[in-house]
């Protein structure tokens, strides 16, 4: 079954279209991933999923779990289990990991909190009672990001390069992440530059040129990574003709 | 009541409610209006308060060399809907004593009560002083309080204050503190004030820095709502050879709120730095966002992020 159908999606900025048309389905308690290069329009397809501000006024309709998103705010979707993991998470000054990780969570208490920081590779006692700030690593904020995202026990999850900045012992602890929410049912879209993560999914999408050059499964979409890129038009040249080839 | 009754009434209106939950070494001094109701005193401290018509002067000194392990408890306050209320202070911490203080101003029924403070503060060579003081304030405005302190830190010598007023109304706030700093001293001065309803808020914040790499920040940040107002003004002067400045405002700003800062920088050493950061408006909105994302509602989210900005900021020895 589908928990996510996106159809027709298009979305434009400054009258440049970033997402051109793109039709994809994703499959409840599935893997997903979403690979492409620089500019393909990845984080903007995760952004308009979620339905940030900015990245509402859409053409085409995105449908979860039966009903379309069409002018739901952004708290409702992630009431309905919608999230999103940022490419570069945001900043908090003077807000403690534990507020942070809890606010979103089913439950606050301290104690479920730190088993989700330790099972994403982070020692409780170190990293609760600090700054959600500057001073984390990038590191270090991309996990508590999850964290936050695994207390929520969402339905659906985007992840934005999970993986970047992220150094060869604590990706293994991001795909602990995964399978943890994958057991509980969860959806996962990752999008991700690595081979490594993409071997991580059941499924893959290939983004080029905010349209969709190619999907199936994951050893077929990863010669992508060995070939560079299928052929295809460049980035900000018109893709028409060739998308009709 | 009985003094002892007005110390207990003192406590409980900061959320202190057993009075005897401070063991016997901590040092503590109770003022309500204009009358001494509690003082204990540890090696080291010493103090000489005087009574007055509308309220009380001290002469509070940390002899030379000693280092006052806990923070010393000082609780002033007006219970009664209506009073005034003047402390003057004159503050010594003697050559290389070491010692913190933690104030709670409590006015819990204010609906017409000045509170005014005088303080004269001298860190000597050496000596480390920290002070924060938290305020207890009602939900009615009717609170008026203006704090001014002349600081002056010697050479070697750290100060460090804290003012921070969160809970209840802010009413007028007119706070002005003023300190020079000597060779190698070390200054944080932090203002965090959330504002409501017509309060109005006035903070000015000054260092001069006349000593060789003398160093001083001055932070403020404060959350205003409805039709509340804040005027903020940060000075620091650099004139010593290495000094180094920072000010940091941060306010958000909703509803019908005005916020102003008026930072003012002067270098007068070429060998001195200052740096200047301000962001002053709504909610950063990718913090909204993510805290949306998360399923928290447009106010929650807000609340969440304003929690944060008026967190304490330094490092306080345990209360
Ligand atoms: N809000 C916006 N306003 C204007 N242009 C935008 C906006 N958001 C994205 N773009 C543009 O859309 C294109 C796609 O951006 P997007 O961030 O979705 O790429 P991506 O596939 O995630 O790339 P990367 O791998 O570098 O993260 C880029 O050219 C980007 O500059
Ligand atoms: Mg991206």
């Amino acid at each position: 079954m589908n928990l996510l159908s996106i159809h027709n999606l298009s979305q434009s900025f400054d009258g440049k279209a970033i997402l051109d048309d793109l039709s994809l389905d994703f499959r409840e308690g599935h893997i997903h991933a979403v690979i492409g290069p620089n500019g393909a329009g990845k984080s903007t397809l995760a952004n308009t999923i979620m339905g940030l501000h900015g990245y509402t006024n859409h053409g085409g309709d995105i449908i979860f779990d039966g009903a379309s998103l069409q002018g739901v705010p952004v708290e409702e979707r992630a009431r309905r289990g919608i999230t999103l993991a940022w490419q570069e998470p945001a900043r908090f000054e003077g807000l403690s990991v534990l507020r942070f990780v809890g606010a979103g969570s089913k439950r606050k208490d301290p104690t479920h909190i730190k088993g989700i920081l330790e099972l994403l590779g982070m020692e409780g006692d170190r990293y609760l009672h600090r700054s959600v700030d500057r001073t984390l690593s990038g590191g270090e904020r991309k996990r508590i990001e999850l964290a936050s995202i695994l207390a929520m026990e969402p339905r659906l999850i985007l992840m934005d390069e999970p993986d970047s900045g992220i150094d060869v012992e604590a990706l293994e602890h991001i795909f602990t992440a995964l399978r943890r929410l994958k057991e509980q049912g969860a959806t996962v879209i990752m999008i991700t530059h690595s081979r490594t993560v993409l071997e991580q999914a059941d499924h893959a999408f290939l983004m080029c040129n905010g349209r969709l050059r190619d999907k199936g499964p994951v050893a077929q979409i990863g010669r992508y990574f060995i070939d560079r890129c299928l052929p295809c038009a460049h980035i900000n040249e018109p893709v028409e003709e060739e998308a009709k080839a | 009541m009985t003094t002892s009754d007005l110390v207990s009434a003192l406590l409980e209106s900061i959320g202190m409610t057993d009075p005897h939950g401070l063991s016997d070494n901590t040092a503590r001094i109770e003022v309500h209006e204009n009358r001494v109701v509690g003082i204990k005193l540890v090696p080291g401290l010493k103090v000489e308060a005087e009574e007055g018509d509308d309220g009380v002067a001290a002469v509070i000194s940390v002899e030379a060399g000693k280092r006052l392990e806990k923070p010393v408890h000082i609780c002033f306050g007006v219970l009664p809907e209506d009073g005034k209320q003047h402390i003057d202070l004159d503050i010594r911490i003697e050559e290389n004593a070491y010692a913190s203080f933690l104030a709670h101003c409590t006015f819990p029924n204010a609906v017409d009560v000045l509170h005014t403070m005088t303080a004269a503060i001298e860190v000597e060579p050496g000596a480390h002083y920290a002070y924060f003081e938290r305020h207890v304030h009602g939900q009615h405005g009717g609170i008026v309080v203006a704090p001014e302190a002349r600081v002056i830190v010697h050479e070697n010598a750290e100060f460090t204050t804290e003012f921070e007023l969160i809970k209840g109304r802010a009413g007028k706030i007119k706070f002005d503190y003023e300190t020079i700093c000597h060779d190698r001293s070390v200054v944080e001065m932090t203002a965090r004030i959330n504002g409501r309803a017509d309060d109005t808020i006035e903070i000015h914040e000054r260092a001069r820095l006349i000593g060789e790499e003398a160093r001083a920040a001055l932070i403020s940040h404060i959350a205003l709502r409805d039709e509340a107002r804040a005027d903020i003004f940060n000075d620091i002067i650099a004139l010593g050879d290495r000094a180094r400045g920072h000010v940091d405002c941060k306010e958000i700003v909703l509803d019908r709120a005005v916020a102003k800062a008026i930072p003012m920088v002067e270098v007068r050493n070429p060998t001195a730095h200052i740096t200047h950061e301000a962001a002053i408006g709504s909610v950063d909105s990718k913090q909204l966002q993510t805290l949306l994302s998360r399923g928290l509602t447009e106010d929650e989210a807000t609340d969440l992020i304003i929690e944060g900005l008026l967190s304490k900021k330094a490092r306080w020895t345990n209360e």
